[in-house]
């Protein structure tokens, strides 16, 4: 099936002279993560269905410094923040899309006071941009009825008040989509920002991921939807833990759409 | 004779508001002992902000029980500073009710002042109510040790007061009762003090209105001690709180210059440091990020001032939900806790801070604390007065990382891992594309 994804890079759009639509910034996650790398895919698809011309950085692409920011390592974040920049900025980017909430928020928000602004999407957001101009279409498939719960990252939603575009998509899947008690701005945190998904979490009664997994199968939900990696490898393991893996799957919204159209 | 009383209200007032004033300095110099920070941006957004969630109760409000009751306080308290004027009036130029010459309109006035306080009693017999006897858990969580849970109790207790004696001087008041206007509650009590002589109720009434405004000028001196602060802060606080996305966080200029340096190739490594004094930036700071309170910026402390210790931040915060040892407001009460004691050093040194081998980091705040925040903005979506204990949070990360490399082992891994190959997990970047083949 991979042969059919096409996955041109900036280099190559740049030796041809052109520019693409709109440059797909794929993420830590989402190009070493195995379990991410399926999202990565899944999105690519969509946008090959579309017909959307999109390229990657590919090694070029570097972290986007967001958990050394936020474990309180500054310098190192800017000197990724200033080589990302650098090369955004060589190759002209105007548009970004990324499946990674965090990417999304520190090169929208973080970038351009050192000199990158562009314009920056989640992936989300740039499918229902999608569905809107009629670019693509959503059928529910497989999905149709089925009970869906979302879970809100917290840098999409609190971070940075995107709340409705995954839930218009799942809408579209004419799936159930049932909210969590904690939902929306009052979301609770899948436990893996501030750079805690890579080390142990501190003393306490519970793992952040299980308390929100739990939130979760309380609304008996068939899937739970994500729109971040890390919340999905989090609330995974979480469902996991409370061995309900027969009965729920974790997916990403991305992974949703495309699996609906037999992607 | 006759104008004893006036001039012991003028001491007494002058007295009162004369301290009120000095602590009120004191309360500024010690939030300037933090760092400048910039927020002369976005203007009408500010104003817009501390009309919605500090005069507006906007946030308030998404808890609706506590919202409505604490509505009712709060415009309780404005509205009676009307009753308030007329008492200082009064009492300096020795009238009796100045503002009753304005006709019916007083007594539609006082009648709402009345109901008013009434309406403000039974709030705040609920709202003891709540903390004391249902026990809700954000008011017991660990670090609402004996001080902040009673200072909680004191206000409230202080209110009844105020508010009962209220209404008892305009129950004894013989004249205001003959003006049968606006007395809705107080002709109601008036009837339990019935068989007394009018002497006696005009000692109850002068008594009453004595201690009423005495009780006032003392509970406006209790502000800088208590949390109560917020009723003046959380104005400031509003006004200078966030206005940049929640996700966003300052990018440190001192790191922006020195980083822009390294990466200029036409800069000369091994030019001495020296020279570069003179342009456009900020001179190098002593220290990255926070490790005392004058580390953080002036912001920071005056959050550390508005927080109510209400522990809505806490009750949202996952890592508190799940039994760690953060506490957002724990934060907030330690770096004000901490401020005051700097505070008063500099106050016993004769202006100077004299160093005491403390400071806000590990006296106060542990670095367990610090390291398990995951950074999900719960606790600044659920303040209701805008304070934002992560970007306290990150300073001290900042400070541990920067100055002592005291990340925890796995995070000093993932950090050389983006280092070497630009990903917290040790894969080769030019693996970066694989993914496309697989
Ligand atoms: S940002 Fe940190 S302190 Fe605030 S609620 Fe989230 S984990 Fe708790
Ligand atoms: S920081 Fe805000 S939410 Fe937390 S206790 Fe203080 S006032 Fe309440």
């Amino acid at each position: 099936m991979s042969e059919s994804l096409k996955v041109p890079t900036m280099a190559e759009f740049m030796a041809q002279g052109k520019q693409p639509e709109v440059l797909f910034w794929v993420g830590c996650a989402g190009s070493f993560d195995d379990r991410a790398k399926k999202i990565t895919k899944a999105f690519v698809k969509l946008l090959n269905k579309a017909n959307v011309e999109f390229a990657v950085l590919g090694t070029e692409e570097s972290c986007t410094g967001d958990p050394a920011k936020r474990s309180g390592n500054e310098f190192l974040f800017q000197m990724q923040a200033v080589t990302n920049i650098e090369v955004l900025n060589a190759y002209e980017v105007k548009k970004i899309v990324t499946a990674c909430p965090h990417c999304f928020n520190t090169i929208k928000n973080e970038y351009p006071e050192l000199g990158g602004t562009y314009e920056v999407m989640h992936h989300t957001q740039f499918l229902k941009t999608l569905l809107d101009e009629g670019r693509l279409t959503i059928e529910g498939g497989q999905f149709k009825g089925k009970r869906i719960t979302f879970h809100d990252p917290c840098y999409l939603g609190r971070a940075n008040n995107v709340y409705e575009a995954p839930r218009d998509l799942i809408q579209k899947l004419e799936a159930e989509l049932v909210e969590m008690k904690n939902c929306k701005r009052n979301g609770l945190c899948c436990g893996a920002g501030g750079a805690q998904m890579f080390k142990e979490p501190e003393k306490g009664d519970k793992d952040v991921n299980v308390e929100r997994t739990e939130q979760a199968l309380d609304v008996k939900p068939e899937i739970i939807a994500a729109g971040c990696p890390f919340c999905n490898t989090m609330m995974t393991d979480g469902v996991k833990a409370k061995e309900k893996e027969g009965d729920v799957a974790v997916m990403d919204i991305a992974e949703l759409i495309a699996n609906a159209q037999d992607l | 004779m006759q104008y004893i009383p006036n001039v012991l209200f003028a001491v007494i007032l002058i007295a009162g508001i004369g301290f009120f004033v000095k602590n009120v300095k004191k309360l500024a110099r010690n939030i300037k002992l933090g760092r400048n920070v910039d927020v002369s941006d976005n203007k009408s957004q500010r104003w817009k902000n501390m009309a919605m969630i500090a005069l507006g109760q906007s946030k308030m409000v998404r808890r609706p029980v506590a919202g409505v009751l604490h509505a009712i306080v709060y415009i309780g308290f404005i509205i009676i500073n009307i009753e308030v004027l007329e008492i200082i009036i009064d009492g300096l130029l020795g009238t009796h009710r100045i503002f009753a010459s304005i006709g019916s309109l007083y007594g539609i006035l006082i009648g709402a002042f009345e109901i008013l306080a009434v309406l403000v009693f039974v709030s705040v017999i609920l709202f003891w109510i709540r903390r004391n006897i249902i026990k809700m858990k954000r008011f017991w969580k660990s670090e609402m040790t004996s001080w902040p849970k009673n200072d909680a109790n004191y206000i409230l207790y202080f209110e009844m007061v105020l508010m009962t004696l209220f209404l008892i001087m305009n129950a004894t008041d013989v004249h205001f009762q003959a003006m049968n206007s606006g007395n809705v509650i107080s002709q109601v009590i008036a009837t339990w003090f019935s068989g007394l002589s009018e002497g006696t109720l005009h000692i109850i009434e002068r008594g009453a209105w004595w201690v009423h405004i005495v009780g006032i000028l003392i509970f406006l001196n209790y502000l800088y001690y208590s949390k109560h602060l917020h009723i003046l802060l959380a104005f400031p606080n509003t006004y200078y709180g966030k206005v940049k996305p929640k996700g966003q966080l300052d990018n440190l200029e001192a790191v922006t210059n020195e980083v822009k340096m390294m990466m200029d190739p036409n800069v000369d490594p091994f030019a001495a440091p020296a020279e570069d004094t003179g342009t456009e930036g900020e001179e190098m700071p002593a220290k990255f990020g926070a490790s005392d309170v004058q580390d953080l910026n002036w912001l920071q402390l005056l959050n550390a001032y508005t927080c109510t210790e209400c522990g809505r931040c806490t009750s949202e915060c996952p890592a508190n939900q799940t039994g760690k040892k953060l506490s957002p407001r724990k934060i907030m009460m330690d770096t004000r806790d901490r401020l005051e004691e700097v505070g008063k050093n500099i106050d016993a040194n004769k202006g100077a801070f004299k160093e005491d081998g403390k400071q806000l980091l590990d006296d106060y705040i542990t670095k367990e604390e610090l390291w398990a925040c995951t950074s999900c903005n719960a606790c600044t979506e659920a303040c209701p007065v805008s304070i934002d204990p992560l970007s306290i949070i990150l300073d001290m990360r900042r400070y541990l990382v920067m100055e002592q490399s005291a990340a925890p082992v796995e995070l000093n891994n993932m950090m050389t891992n983006i280092e070497n190959n630009g990903a917290p997990w040790p894969y080769n970047q030019m693996d970066r594309l694989n993914w496309k083949d697989e």
